[in-house]
């Protein structure tokens, strides 16, 4: 697979720690929502890094989008939202993944479950639902510590006003006064009460922190969902 | 090559370069890739098989595997996502214990596992010392997360190789992709050559 040079066009602040990447990428053969790229960075001395990051954008959106959050000790990530800045280039190689992906099957309605920045590939997937017009219903479930750590949060309540689209937060650290969404973290009844009935039949995709994955997933298996209609993707440490 | 304006880098010191395929970096988390829920079988129901082309098919229970030669095994193990971990500890039974006496026409072998994951090697790749059923991780039983009850151990190859939940192995006259390698991910898989994906 080649490694293509993209250009920066627009470099958007979503939260403190996280940006979205607008890129230009000359011959970019289409993406599915749900993959990702990788990302190479060299220094003068040719010293390298790579790195993979989900796709944010939907195939019909203009400009490749990344969204990255930038990690305490991340030797890529604290370049990407930091340093890079419109007019720059980027080298990456892609799309990748093809089972993490959302084509528009009307097999079910589509459940999204998304921790923290696990949002990035459910909200491709969100933007393409909507995008196509599709009738197929979608619930997105999100959650994160604090309204400020919300990524995408304006375009998100937007989103809920679509016919067949809903959209749900949970906050599990710090509420506004007010807030009538869900307050704790996700466990098996918060997902009984948010996820459509294993009789519905939903495509669940879940992403996010390894825990909150494992959790989330554990919980759908046990309250009857097929564990072949249960997608995951995972990041980041277990702790051992 | 293509300068990445502003981009110093953060070598690390402690790092053996030599050790470190190249696009990798060096982790001490061990991360958790997997692409469906955590499978959980009852090991009284466990059991690991050699099916296809052979005379007899062969199957082991988990205490018949336990009384099999325990060998612990200190490897370096790579990722398809860029991270590599040095020096990881496992406890497990080598796949040449199991393969022993097998008369075979296959060249080619698809592991498949609990949650239908499976993954291709070939048949001289998982032989001669180089891949194992893993049961224990860091001197404790390998969790189910990382793969536990048992999990396929092939150090020289991209770590998806390494089937977690692995129930068995089928030997094949013909190279069958696996579950990644039908999804574009590389056939082969060795990090030392960087084949991630296919085409690599």
């Amino acid at each position: 697979m080649n490694w293509r040079i993209g250009t920066v066009v627009d470099v958007q602040a979503e939260t403190d720690r996280t940006a979205s990447i607008v890129l230009s990428v000359p011959d970019w053969p289409g993406h599915r929502a749900g993959q990702h790229v990788d990302v190479r960075l060299t220094a003068e001395d040719g010293y390298q890094a790579q790195r993979s990051y989900s796709i944010a954008s939907a195939p019909e959106d203009e400009g490749l989008v990344l969204t990255v959050e930038r990690l305490d000790d991340g030797e890529v990530s604290s370049y990407l939202v930091g340093e890079l800045r419109t007019g720059d280039e980027l080298e990456l190689r892609g799309p990748v993944g093809g089972y993490f992906v959302w084509d528009g099957s009307p097999a079910g309605p589509l459940m999204l479950i998304g921790g923290g920045s696990g949002i990035v590939p459910l909200r491709a997937m969100l933007r393409h639902r909507i995008a196509q017009g599709s009738a197929v219903p979608v619930r997105l479930l999100y959650s994160a510590r604090a309204p400020g750590d919300l990524i995408y949060r304006d375009e998100l309540v937007a989103a809920g006003r679509e016919p067949g689209v809903d959209i749900r937060f949970t906050l599990t650290r710090e509420r506004p006064d007010g807030w009538n969404g869900y307050d704790r973290r996700i466990d098996r009844e918060l997902i009984a009460d948010a996820v459509w009935a294993p009789a519905d039949r939903p495509l669940v995709y879940v992403c996010g922190p390894t825990a909150f994955v494992e959790v989330a997933a554990d919980a759908l298996v046990s309250l009857g969902h097929e564990p072949g209609r249960i997608r995951t993707e995972r990041f980041g440490p277990t702790g051992r | 090559m293509h300068i990445s304006r502003g981009f110093h880098g953060r070598r690390r010191a402690e790092a053996d370069p030599a050790r470190i395929p190249p696009g990798q970096y060096l982790t001490s988390d061990f991360p958790v890739l997997s692409a469906g829920p955590t499978p959980r079988v009852a090991l009284d129901d466990w059991t690991f098989s050699i099916r296809g082309e052979l005379d007899e098919p062969r199957s082991w229970s988990w205490a018949e595997l336990q009384a099999l030669p325990r060998e612990d095994i200190t490897v370096d193990i790579h990722c398809v996502t860029k991270w590599s971990k040095l020096d990881t500890e496992w406890a497990g039974v080598s796949l040449d214990t199991l393969l022993e006496g097998v008369e075979t026409a296959a060249e080619h072998v698809l592991a498949y596992c609990d949650g239908g994951y499976t993954t291709n090697l070939p048949l001289e790749d998982v032989s001669g010392g180089r891949a194992w059923l893993a049961y224990g991780y860091g001197g404790d039983p390998l969790d189910p997360e990382h793969g536990g009850p048992v999990r396929l151990l092939v150090p020289h190859l991209y770590f998806w190789k390494s089937a977690k939940w692995v129930r068995g192995i089928e030997l094949r006259l013909d190279d069958e992709p696996g579950f990644w390698e039908g999804y574009g991910y590389h056939n082969y898989g060795d990090p030392w050559r960087e084949q991630r994906y296919s085409g690599d």
